[in-house]
């Protein structure tokens, strides 16, 4: 059984159709690009997946169980993580503290706990930032700890909230454009941290507009176009579908080159 | 990273400021000024509260004054109400066995007046309150945006006029005649004979409440309601159950006004329906501000502070209009409250735990 499954998905915003009936499967272990030009309704499909969004038609299923309905801290509590397109941390907390934010799921000390500064709680707490450094220096910002999240660049901001969405320890993370605004040397240690979480068995979706970044690492790909699935496949496959060209017709050398 | 700060030396100077307020006082011979001081600084729990509420966790509520209300009436309210009448009935015997009930001389005639302890009133008070929060938060919280302002707005405006216009609450006068709250040797009581006593059970419990919301802002559950804060979504998709959250939060700001209201009602020996009006609570939401938003030291010295001035009549007939002026200057000229202005970060969360080798490498 695939990771997650969405049937039919249709997304309507108002007299907009965002989404008309997408399906398609992620399998455990890939990673899975979703690319297309800027409002096919690739955001849309995220927001629905991780439930900041209900559809208005449509099933979604992690597991073969579904999750459409559900709030999105219920179905990051089932394994799915995301980052956003316009990178949302929590910008008056340090970057140990987003990624802490990120491990919530992982501990228990609640309101009366935290307030009597229990010792369960105080272990629990010392545990959490112990894990929660351990995914900072993950993605190479371990001395950037006690910075505040909102004073770095935007590609610290992105590896920040990487790391926090990994501190959920998904076992399906949702990447929306990850490598926008990055350089290309942050583009390629991008790459490679993505690889290798993906060897550490977490599965991959991820939004890109960077073709050669989705050449290189994506197992399959998927395009929307107008909120229509138009090519689904591996990249080679993707690369050569006429009706795939026919969309990037201006970007063409670019899809070519990747 | 900047100035994270320790909160013992903190509390220590804390303590230490006011026992020399106090001697300075007693030298002055302004002995008296510590009734209105121990009043400003129960008020500015009310203020702490708010600012978990407001400025930690991003919700806005303009009811706190009913919320204060509700704690200080049903105290006054149980611990007035002679139930003398009801001598006789099963559930009045029960309670009177659970040794509940307490009877003391009327203060018009040789009558005994039966009513509730005061300290179970207490925890009535606070209960009750942290229930009808929980009402009025449920519907509002589950939504993102300002419903809870709109819902309480309406709220204080309804306990206003219940308060004003039930005559077994007293209507326009309140209620007079409340007991004085004993606990273990301690009373809290305004007659002067206990004057100092009553100033330093003020500050203790002040200091408890800075405490315990100080824990509570710098640990898991107090990182979540920040982060709800800054953006409920990403909270949301990070894995916090945010609708619980925040009415739990509004549910322990509410219990907080509740508790000072109800210590105010025992030390005053009374209450009036004026706390409960939207000039109040728009007062607190101010003072919110003024302390800087998610400061809850900075909440505490300035709430204190003004509300001391105003106890004291400084802003004489402009008394609300003050906190009205504070309100607009600090978001037209310092919408991070007075002390970033001033360079002064008193709220700096400190990590609780730094992992071992980066510890240091951040700081400058
Ligand atoms: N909340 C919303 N309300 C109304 N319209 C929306 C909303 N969210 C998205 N849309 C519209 O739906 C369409 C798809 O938007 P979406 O953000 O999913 O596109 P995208 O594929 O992510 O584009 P981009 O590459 O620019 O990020 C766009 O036309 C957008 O304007
Ligand atoms: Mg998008």
């Amino acid at each position: 059984m695939a990771l997650l499954e969405a049937e039919n998905v249709r997304q309507c915003f108002g007299g907009l159709v965002a989404l008309n009936g997408v399906s398609f499967e992620v399998r455990r272990g890939q990673i899975m690009a979703i690319i297309g030009p800027n409002g096919a309704g690739k955001t849309t499909l995220f927001n629905i997946v991780c439930g900041l969004i209900n559809p208005t038609d449509g099933v979604v299923r992690m597991d073969g169980k579904v999750i459409t309905g559900l709030k999105p801290f219920q179905i990051a509590a089932l394994g799915v993580s995301r980052t956003f397109q316009n990178v949302s941390l929590f910008p008056h907390m340090t970057v140990l503290e987003n990624v802490l934010v990120g491990r919530h799921l992982h501990g228990r000390a609640g309101l009366i706990g935290c307030a009597l500064r229990l010792p369960t709680q105080r272990r629990e707490e010392k545990a959490m930032v112990e894990q929660a450094s351990r995914f900072l220096e993950e993605v190479g910002l371990a001395e950037k700890a006690q910075h505040s999240a909102g004073g770095l660049s935007l590609g610290q901001r992105r590896l920040v909230e990487l790391a926090r969405a990994l501190g959920t320890e998904p076992r399906l993370l949702l990447l929306d454009e990850p490598a926008s605004g990055l350089n290309t040397k942050e583009t390629d240690n991008l790459a490679k941290t993505l690889r290798r979480i993906r060897d550490r068995g977490i599965t991959l979706l991820m939004v890109e507009h960077d073709m050669s970044l989705v050449m290189d690492i994506a197992d399959e790909i998927l395009v929307l176009d107008f909120g229509v699935k138009i090519a689904e496949g591996p990249p080679a496959q993707v690369r050569s579908d006429p009706k795939v060209i026919a969309v990037y017709l201006g970007e063409k050398e670019n899809v070519a080159s990747g | 990273m900047n100035t994270t700060t320790r909160i013992w030396p903190r509390l220590a100077a804390f303590a230490a400021a006011a026992i020399v307020i106090q001697l300075s006082l007693g030298a002055a011979g302004k002995v008296y000024y510590l009734t209105q001081l121990t009043m400003a600084v129960y008020y500015a729990i009310v203020v702490m509260g708010l600012s978990l509420l407001m400025g930690y966790a991003g919700q806005v509520s303009l009811g706190h004054g009913a919320f204060f209300a509700i704690g200080g009436y049903t105290s006054a309210f149980l611990t007035t109400h002679n139930m003398a009448g009801c001598r006789g009935a099963a559930w009045f015997d029960l309670l009177d066995k659970c040794g509940v009930i307490v009877s003391r001389k009327s203060l018009y005639d040789d009558t005994l007046v039966l009513t509730v302890a005061p300290w179970l009133a207490f925890i009535v008070a606070v209960l009750l309150t942290v229930v009808i929060a929980a009402v009025i938060g449920y519907p509002s919280l589950r939504l993102r945006g300002h419903y809870l302002a709109m819902a309480t707005l309406g709220f204080g405006l309804i306990i206003h006029c219940i308060l004003i216009g039930s005559p077994v609450l007293g209507a326009a006068d309140g209620i007079t005649g409340v007991p004085s709250l004993s606990v273990g040797g301690l009373a809290v009581s305004g007659k002067s004979a206990v004057r100092v006593q009553n100033y330093y059970i003020a500050w203790a419990v002040a200091i408890a409440v800075l405490v315990l919301l100080r824990n509570l802002v710098e640990s898991r559950m107090g990182r979540a309601l920040r982060a709800i804060h800054d953006s409920e979504a990403a909270a949301s998709a990070m894995g916090v159950n945010t609708p619980k959250l925040k009415l739990e939060v509004l549910m322990v700001s509410a219990a907080l006004a509740a508790m000072a209201g109800s210590l105010l009602a025992h030390y005053n020996e009374g209450i009036g329906p004026s706390e409960s009006s939207s000039f109040k609570s728009v007062r607190y939401l101010a003072l919110v501000a003024a302390g800087g938003m998610a400061n809850l030291e900075g909440a505490l010295v300035v709430s204190t502070l003004l509300v001391f001035l105003s106890l004291r009549g400084w802003f004489g007939t402009y008394d609300n209009a003050v906190f009205g002026i504070i309100l607009i200057a600090i978001v037209a000229l310092a919408p991070q409250g007075p002390f970033r202005q001033l360079g002064l970060r008193m709220n700096r969360c400190r990590p609780l735990y730094k992992p071992g080798k980066e510890a240091r490498s951040g700081a400058s």
